[in-house]
């Protein structure tokens, strides 16, 4: 292992990093590239070099000190280096989330007022040139892919790779500039802004400074143990700051290697290939590929379904414990390796997951379920909580003492407070510097202490001091009759089941919880093939009567565990309807990260809400859609509503209520 | 009729249409006693993208047939790149620079999507069949620029993430851009495409149509296409040739041949009111 205690005095800025790596690391590979079906790779030294010659071009095309550069495009290369390369200017890059429809994407830029614009295609360029229609300001665009570009009006627009190229012909004429700017970056040197995704309201800019970056990144790296030899794959929206903490803090920290892949379809394949050791994901990454893993086992011949269910069986009973380095039986131990020889191992490989020796997942409530799988399959699966406030990190679980219901002790540096009304507060290295230009809500999110309001309900489990999140405390409330209502823990119970893609429970300050479900097309869908059920559109699968009954079945065995719950027995699921659409981020229902907009949907399907509560047993809707291309259409249903039982006291609740 | 004029024009969009790459001088072929095609002539512009319409039976596929040099008309005559040609064997057409779609996919189903590609280089390969069975030195080195012309293809369609999927497990729509993908491979002057959209839903043809068009922006790839949607064809080409029972009733720009009053009556139906 090198040393990570290096003379952090000099290390103040993600060039003065990157200089210490082309140095140190100069013929490890720093980045790699699938493309045109082979990994391109980069060592440190030619990556230094090509984001030094995109410095320089940069500085060419006139960008000045604390401007805003808007990097818009999928994970590749080019695109870390950019963000790089805008600092060494100077200048503070603003990733953005690049599924975002033209109309989201000009809140932002106008918001940071960019003058200079990196988009990945032609894609983004069309979109970035809609939205200048609005937004004025935007001087220079500047795009990776030449593909399609070449009818463009080329008078401020220029392809990246010409970019460098004339920052290496001015090289001498601008090296000192670019070397004054250099030395002029400090650790409170903003380093990135990043837009948060905004459940509610507009995104606001939340500002990082090197500080927080390369402390979180060198905490969290030695927390793990990350060293130089690791591989990711980055492959989460640039916009966010977990891929930014993972992809440029951490990768720069301890120099280890950035794999982007080809495209997002062929994703499972790059990853396969690569084989990470160090691996992040969101719950319904895990949840989409246990699912995927579930339905080829149901084609599979009943030899290897046997082995399957044999197997993984003895992994759920030892798997954990072994990962924890608890006694565990010679036997047990003994069929567990051949387990791993025929099973877990080749499933792992299958996943891409051989080689990952920390993973976290979080984001999301995870289900058991889905969390003990992994780990009996010997992935050191854990979680985290953070929020972009917080440059990632607040709370994580040290190795071995991982378990799906908490989040963990709080992170080196970070310290951690219970308000009286059970949100969570913290602050920490990695807290961020302010929102830009809203001094209100930095000053009611951060305090003159610089603690931090996360806006999630949560408390410390006494035996462990691991901290549990319940829910956001602005969604946690009370029904009619003053029980507690916590949407999000019924919804996450009902989206362990793989048919469930998404659920919206409602009921706040009513007599009884309803829910609105999104069906998963790709489990219900397989599902229907295997019992010769045909559909012929989502909305037709989604009104199946045997769909209905199988959610059903879900929503009243989901209700019977949350009976159990004396505190939250309200909450059960009185009535629901399977939506007739996927909830989506382009129609605003939900984040860029896919969380859900409660606001937004209760506001939107009003008609349903409606209905879900008066008693009628089915309801015709219409519902706009917005296109990929940011078009507009409109669907039409007539969506059944159906009653499901409840338990417990809700039981003679239900009928007082009728 | 033809409206662009000899020396080649560029077009309001930028690209660039040359002089007559192809010309159809009075053809007509007879299947016994059957007129599949009768009288015709027309020409095909370096770099346009010539669409050949008609109702079922015109005579289109015929047509196409004639251009690729599968069908021997029994008169007229066919000039390419300013030569008259005679009956050719398939491997002489590919090989003056002529590549096609099939109107029933004709690919390896049991090849990836790859290899499937890679045959449309055949033509491009020049090492004898030893070397390419020991994969030793020509053949190597020929493997690899050819693998690489055929990943920038790949690239340009975007169906990374089927490389090595094998053809017959793909749906239709895909199945169409390989066999788009492996005409393309053999980077010909000349691509004729026959019903590229058939079969395909709305996304699909949009899809296809944005290909299309970026093939022949891209490569300046001249097209020449027989399709049934009316829609598609008179979006994306520069010229229309309107068929009807073997003769030809029109030819000229999209809005011409709309405006033409006995495509109307035979094709689109007649106008009321």
């Amino acid at each position: 292992m090198p040393d990570q205690q290096a003379p952090s005095g000099e290390l103040h800025s993600l060039p003065a990093l990157l200089a210490r790596n082309a140095a140190r690391y100069a013929n490890r590979p720093a980045y790699r590239e699938k493309e045109f079906g082979i990994w391109q790779s980069w060592t440190w030294a030619e990556a230094a070099e090509e984001i030094r010659a995109m410095a320089l071009g940069l500085l060419a095309l006139g960008l000045k000190p604390g401007e805003h550069v808007a990097i818009i495009g999928r994970n590749r290369p080019a695109h870390y280096w950019g963000m790089i390369a805008a600092q060494m200017c100077g200048a503070v890059p603003v990733p953005l989330y690049q599924d975002a429809v033209a109309e989201e994407m000009a809140y932002v830029l106008e918001h940071c007022g960019a003058r200079f614009v990196l988009c990945g295609d032609q894609e983004q360029v069309d979109k970035v040139l809609e939205v200048e229609e609005t937004v004025k300001g935007i001087e220079q665009i500047i795009y990776t892919d030449r593909r399609g570009m070449r009818k463009y009006d080329h008078t401020r627009m220029n392809a990246l790779a010409d970019v460098q190229a004339e920052g290496r012909a001015g090289s001498t004429r601008l090296a000192p500039e670019l070397d004054a700017r250099i030395a002029r970056l400090d650790y409170d040197s903003i380093c990135v802004m990043l837009y948060t995704s905004g459940t509610t309201g507009k995104p606001k800019g939340v500002v990082l400074s090197n500080r927080n970056i390369i402390e979180t990144a060198k905490n969290s790296a030695d927390f793990d143990r990350l060293t130089h030899r690791e591989e990711i794959v980055a492959y989460l929206p640039m916009a966010w700051v977990g891929d930014f903490i993972f992809s440029v803090g951490q990768a720069l920290w301890a120099g280890f290697t950035v794999n982007c892949p080809e495209g997002a379809h062929t994703m499972m394949t790059d990853m396969r290939e690569i084989g990470p050791t160090y691996f992040f994901a969101p719950p319904r990454v895990f949840e989409g590929q246990l699912t995927t893993v579930m339905i080829r086992m149901e084609d599979a011949s009943s030899l290897k379904r046997w082995m399957f269910r044999r197997f993984m069986a003895i992994a759920q009973r030892v798997g954990p414990s072994l990962l924890d380095d608890k006694p565990v039986g010679f036997g047990d131990r003994l069929a567990y390796g051949l387990g791993n020889l025929l099973i877990y191992g080749p499933l792992k490989n299958t996943l891409g997951l051989s080689r990952v020796r920390v993973g976290y997942t979080a984001g999301e409530a995870i289900g058991p379920e889905i969390f003990d799988f992994y780990r009996s399959l010997g992935i050191n699966l854990k979680q985290l909580y953070g929020q972009t406030e917080a440059s990632v990190f607040i709370t994580q679980q040290p190795d071995g003492q991982v378990r799906s219901d908490t989040v963990g002790v709080a992170s080196p540096g970070v310290e951690l407070k219970i308000a009286e009304n059970g949100e969570v507060f913290y602050r920490g290295p990695g807290t961020f510097v302010e929102y830009f230009k809203n001094p209100e809500s930095t000053a009611s999110t951060k305090d003159s202490e610089g603690w931090v309001a996360t806006g999630d309900a949560g408390f410390f489990e006494e035996a462990t001091g691991h901290l549990r999140i319940i829910d956001r405390a602005k969604d946690v409330g009370k029904m009619a009759d003053g029980s507690m209502f916590a949407p999000k823990y019924v919804e996450n119970k009902l989206k362990f089941y793989p048919n469930i893609l998404e659920a919206v429970v409602l009921g706040n300050g009513r007599d009884f919880c309803t829910a609105m479900i999104n069906i998963d097309l790709n489990a219900v869908g397989n599902w229907a093939e295997r019992n010769n059920i045909s559909y012929g559109s989502y909305q037709e699968l989604a009104g199946h009567p045997q769909v209905y009954a199988t959610i059903k079945d879900h929503v009243e065995t989901v209700n019977k565990s949350v009976a159990d719950d004396p505190m939250l027995s309200g909450c059960q699921i009185h009535r629901f309807l399977v939506l007739h659409k996927e909830l989506d981020p382009d129609d605003g229902e939900m984040t860029r990260t896919r969380k859900v907009r409660r606001a937004v949907i209760s506001d939107k399907f009003a008609d349903l809400v409606a209905a879900l509560y008066d008693g009628s047993d089915s309801i015709y809707t219409e519902t706009e859609v917005t296109y990929e291309d940011g078009r507009k259409g409109k669907i039409t249903a007539t969506l059944r509503i159906e009653d499901a039982q409840v338990f417990g006291d809700a039981q003679g609740h239900k009928v007082a209520a009728q | 009729m033809a409206s662009v004029p000899e020396e080649g024009v560029v077009t309001p969009d930028g690209r660039q249409i040359g002089g007559v790459l192809m010309e159809m001088k009075n053809i007509t072929l007879r299947f016994g006693g059957v007129v599949a095609v009768k009288d015709i002539s027309f020409d095909i512009r370096k770099g346009e993208i010539r669409a050949i319409i008609g109702p079922n039976g015109a005579g289109k596929s015929s047509m196409l047939n004639v251009i690729s040099g599968f069908y021997n008309p029994q008169e007229g005559e066919v000039w390419f790149k300013g030569y008259r040609r005679g009956p050719m064997k398939p491997y002489e057409v590919a090989r003056l620079g002529i590549a096609r779609t099939f109107q029933n996919i004709a690919l390896f189903d049991g090849m990836t999507v790859l290899d499937n590609i890679m045959t449309g280089r055949l033509n491009k390969m020049r090492s004898g069949f030893l070397a390419q069975a020991l994969w030793w030195g020509a053949a190597e080195r020929e493997e690899i620029e050819n693998r690489a012309q055929v990943e920038k293809i790949i690239d340009f369609l975007e169906i990374q993430n089927i490389r090595k999927t094998p053809v017959g497990r793909l749906p239709y729509g895909l199945k169409k851009r390989v066999e788009l993908a492996r005409a393309l491979a053999a980077e010909p002057q000349l691509l004729l495409l026959d019903e590229p959209m058939a079969g395909m839903n709305v996304e699909e043809k949009e899809d296809m149509s944005r290909f299309i068009l970026d093939v022949n922006d891209e490569f300046g790839t001249t097209i020449a296409l027989i399709e049934h949607d009316m829609g598609v064809v008179m979006d994306i080409s520069d010229r229309v040739v309107v068929m009807d029972y073997g003769r030809k009733i029109g030819d000229g720009t999209p809005a011409e041949v709309r405006g033409n009053q006995e495509v109307i009556d035979a094709y689109l139906g007649v106008a009321h009111d």
